[in-house]
């Protein structure tokens, strides 16, 4: 709640009406791009601007930060920004694992006419009969499912394939060549250091910070690097693409956007890096590094679901 | 902080960082669009006055609802919204500005680029989108136009738009609030627009979600929406709805809030029951969460869903009518004066409700199995944007205008809108009640001959009623530009509440030093 009058509103800016130019050619430019025969021109002349626009908008924030004139109140609106924008991307990450659970738990039994009629009794119902019978005849419910409904009617002839082999947990002995495992220690690891580098930080001891901070950096440079080496393990090896049906789908679209956001997050820590060498940050002033800390600490929890619900139980 | 608007007109209303400019072109789109969707609507009614083709294709009349549906939803009605949210909050709770000035405009800006990508779709090869406002999966997907991925990705900045919007508003409100504005203090307007905020930054994402996974499915071969690959199109319902009926509460909340200032200013007493109002409200959101498949009763659920999603459904009609009963009995024996806001507004009470009760009849499951995607659905929902959204939207602008611009609207030119709005309005959608209840089917171009009678009437009320809006434009712009000067602060002498205090017309910067609320 205001206490004082000194609430900082800014002067006019041209940085807001060019950042919504930015978006919307890179918006009209993606629809341009993905249109069989488009191109990525338009795209990126919008990426182009929005990268201007964000670093200027960013260092002018910053400038106002060092001249002073960001008081504890506004610096509250840039923490609560900071806490919703991470609700929203919350959000979207339930949009896909609610997905996941559909297609998983109704879906799959419903085509593979298994669907039972109530909690107590299974004898399936008429439509999930109907499903197997008429539709998707042969088609068996399983998951992770390796035959598509398509494949087990048309066979090789089918538009979806299924991939030869999941990602889910291989048993107690393969455990150490489990590359999501591995993947799972890096980014746990890193959450770890990125605390480390707080509290550092908080207690004044720059070259601390810097040094974990560093190693934060590292850790998430090397959590893409073996999601990389995961993804083309699945097309090379193990025919799993996003053409394999709802598994490669699920798939690839939850670990993908993770590793989209890892590498947003990425970047936000190594700029936070960047500052952190040239001394911007102090004691007790320090919101743009704690922003990517949060967000970082998001990602990871984003993570530890995902390693449960598909790779583990997957 | 600068101390007035700049001189230059460009750099006024394109730089601005000012709650009252951008609130200002918020509510000059929102228009803008109102009238746009406006023109597609009186396509519509147009080719079906009569029965058989008229004056357009089929392919065109699809295009027409689907654009008519998108353009109001998220190009008139939010944005609207969001207008008066950005004139009044930092007015109501004593603060000098929006929490972050510059992301406010950003917010604004989004939008003209993504209707522009939106509507210029029209005119690419193969047509705008043409699956309905609602783009069910594999119409939109399989069989759509190659123009949808310009819409998915409009929508996408959309959705940005909105959701930085609601992140502004909600640190507005959190962080901003003069001392002394404790939380069961806010005038009900901010209640209901905090926790519209809450809803649109808990869903705008998901519908998010729903258009990367059309994205997908359409140019990189994944089968979220093909059973052929394991998926289910009915899960694309799923997820839209599971936006699409929190945004429905998107709409309406804020019209609460609206209604819940005007009715108390005007029947000279406060509002009844203030903390059921807003405890009614926050009840509503959280019930939205989870009714979302009562748009889906036909599509083949387990009938221990269906049931499930009867009953929960039916559970909104208690926090609504804690609030339809709480507008009446603010008004019980109050010093009622009708100005044209509070016509308005006791419109909205009696139109709101008989749009409810006809939701109620289609929350039953067995019975909505008949008026599933009739003319009765169309009526029902627009009766609650319409007479709901859209009314207490011009009540607003009636309601306020004048602390806006020192300048009295004309009363007898209000008076007369409002009763040509509310016959026209009735005459459109009243019809449409018995078409569907005889049969018709929403979003066809034509029909049989049995329905011709209430389509040509419902069609002329539909022209009538796009009559007064342009009515409502020229009013607007009277009074702004020759209205009579007023200088009362309260301007309405039963009006309450922190925004009243101020000078009139309201000053470029609301409150430099917040002011203390006891």
């Amino acid at each position: 709640m205001s206490t004082e009058g000194s609430y900082y509103v800014p002067e006019q800016s041209k940085l807001p009406l060019a950042a919504a130019l930015g978006m919307g050619v890179m918006a009209f430019g993606a629809g341009a791009w993905v249109i069989e025969g488009g191109t990525s021109t338009v795209f990126m002349i919008g990426l182009v601007i929005m990268a201007v626009v964000m670093y200027k908008w960013w260092s002018l924030v910053i400038e106002e930060n060092t001249q002073g004139m960001v008081s504890e109140q506004l610096k509250y609106s840039y923490v609560l920004g900071m806490y919703w924008f991470i609700f929203s991307e919350l959000m979207f990450f339930v949009c896909f694992f609610g997905s996941l659970f559909y297609v998983r738990v109704l879906v799959g039994p419903w085509i593979g006419g298994e669907a039972a009629i109530g909690v107590f009794d299974d004898t399936p119902t008429d439509a999930a009969v109907a499903n197997a019978t008429h539709l998707w005849t042969g088609y068996d419910a399983t998951w992770p499912p390796l035959v598509t409904p398509d494949q087990a009617v048309n066979a090789d002839a089918a538009k979806f394939i299924g991939p030869q082999e999941a990602m889910s947990w291989p048993g107690l002995t393969q455990i150490l060549s489990w590359l999501p495992l591995w993947n799972t220690i890096v980014l746990i690891a890193s959450s770890g250091t990125v605390h480390v580098a707080h509290h550092a930080l908080k207690e004044g001891n720059r070259k601390k910070f810097v040094r974990w901070l560093g190693l934060t950096v590292a850790l998430g440079v090397i959590f893409l690097f073996l999601q990389a080496e995961e993804y083309i393990h699945a097309y090379q090896e193990l025919g799993l693409t996003l053409e394999s049906g709802i598994y490669g789908t699920t798939f690839f679209l939850l670990t993908g956007f993770h590793g989209a956001h890892v590498t947003l997050g990425t970047i936000m820590l190594f700029i936070a890096f960047l500052r952190g060498v040239k001394g911007h940050f102090s004691e007790t002033d320090h919101f743009g590094f704690e922003a990517a800390a949060w967000y970082w600490h998001f990602v990871d929890v984003i993570w530890i679901g995902l390693f449960i619900i598909v790779y583990v139980l997957g | 902080m600068a101390h007035g608007p700049s001189e230059n007109f460009f750099s006024r209303w394109l730089f601005s960082t000012n709650h009252k400019d951008i609130g200002t072109l918020y509510l000059w789109f929102s228009f803008a669009m109102f009238l746009l969707g406006g023109a597609f609507a009186m396509v519509i009614r147009a080719e079906l006055f009569q029965p058989g083709m008229q004056l357009i294709k089929p392919e065109f009349f699809n295009q027409m609802t689907t654009m008519h549906g998108l353009v109001m939803v998220f190009g008139a009605i939010m944005p609207a919204f969001v207008g008066l949210a950005n004139w009044m909050i930092p007015m109501m709770i004593g603060a000098p500005d929006m929490a972050l000035p510059r992301m406010n405009n950003l917010s604004f800006w989004i939008l003209p680029f993504a209707f522009a990508i939106l509507v210029s779709t029209l005119f690419m090869e193969g047509g705008g989108p043409n699956f309905g406002w609602t783009f069910y999966a594999p119409l939109s997907t399989t069989y759509a136009p190659d123009t949808v991925n310009y819409f998915i990705f409009g929508v996408h900045i959309m959705g940005a738009s909105s959701i930085m919007g609601s992140i502004n508003i909600i640190a507005t409100v959190m962080n901003m609030r003069a001392p002394g504005m404790t939380y069961m203090k806010m005038p009900l307007f901010v209640w209901t627009w905090v926790i519209t905020a809450f809803l649109l930054v808990a869903v705008m994402p998901v519908l998010a979600g729903a258009v990367t996974m059309m994205l997908m499915d359409i140019n990189f071969g994944t089968s979220f929406f093909d059973a052929a690959g394991g998926g289910d199109p009915v899960l694309f319902q799923h997820v839209f709805w599971f936006f699409g009926h929190p945004e429905v509460y998107i709409i309406i909340l804020p019209a609460f809030g609206v209604v819940s200032q005007i009715i108390p200013t005007f029947s000279r007493k406060p509002l009844f029951g203030y903390s059921s109002m807003v405890y009614a409200t926050a009840s509503i959101a959280f019930l939205s969460f989870i009714v979302w498949a009562h748009h889906m009763f036909t599509v083949g659920m387990p009938i221990a869903g269906e049931l499930y999603f009867m009953y929960a459904t039916m559970l909104i009609a208690v926090p609504t009518g804690v609030k339809v009963f709480n507008w009446v009995t603010t008004m019980y024996k109050g010093a009622l004066t009708f100005e044209t806001p509070m016509l308005f507004s006791i419109a909205f009470v009696i139109l709101f409700t008989f749009g409810g009760f006809t939701g109620m009849m289609l929350s039953i499951a067995a019975a909505d199995t008949q008026y599933h995607d009739t003319y009765f659905v169309v009526a029902h929902f627009h009766y609650v944007m319409v007479a709901g959204a859209v009314f207490s939207g011009t009540a607003a602008v009636y309601y306020w205008l004048p602390k806006w611009c020192g300048r009295m609207y004309d009363e007898t030119m209000g008076k007369v809108q409002f009763w040509i709005a509310f016959i026209a309005f009735n005459i459109t959608f009243m019809p449409q009640h018995f078409l569907g209840l005889a049969g018709m089917p929403r979003r066809y171009s034509d029909y049989g001959l049995q329905f011709a009678d209430w389509n040509m009437v419902s069609s002329i009320g539909a022209f009538l009623y796009g009559g007064a809006q342009l009515l409502f434009l020229y009013n607007v712009i009277r009074t702004i530009g020759w209205g009579k000067p007023i200088d009362d602060p309260k301007v309405w002498d039963g009006a309450e509440g922190l925004e009243w205090t101020l000078p009139t017309p309201a000053p470029f910067h609301t409150f430099s030093t917040p002011p203390v609320v006891k």
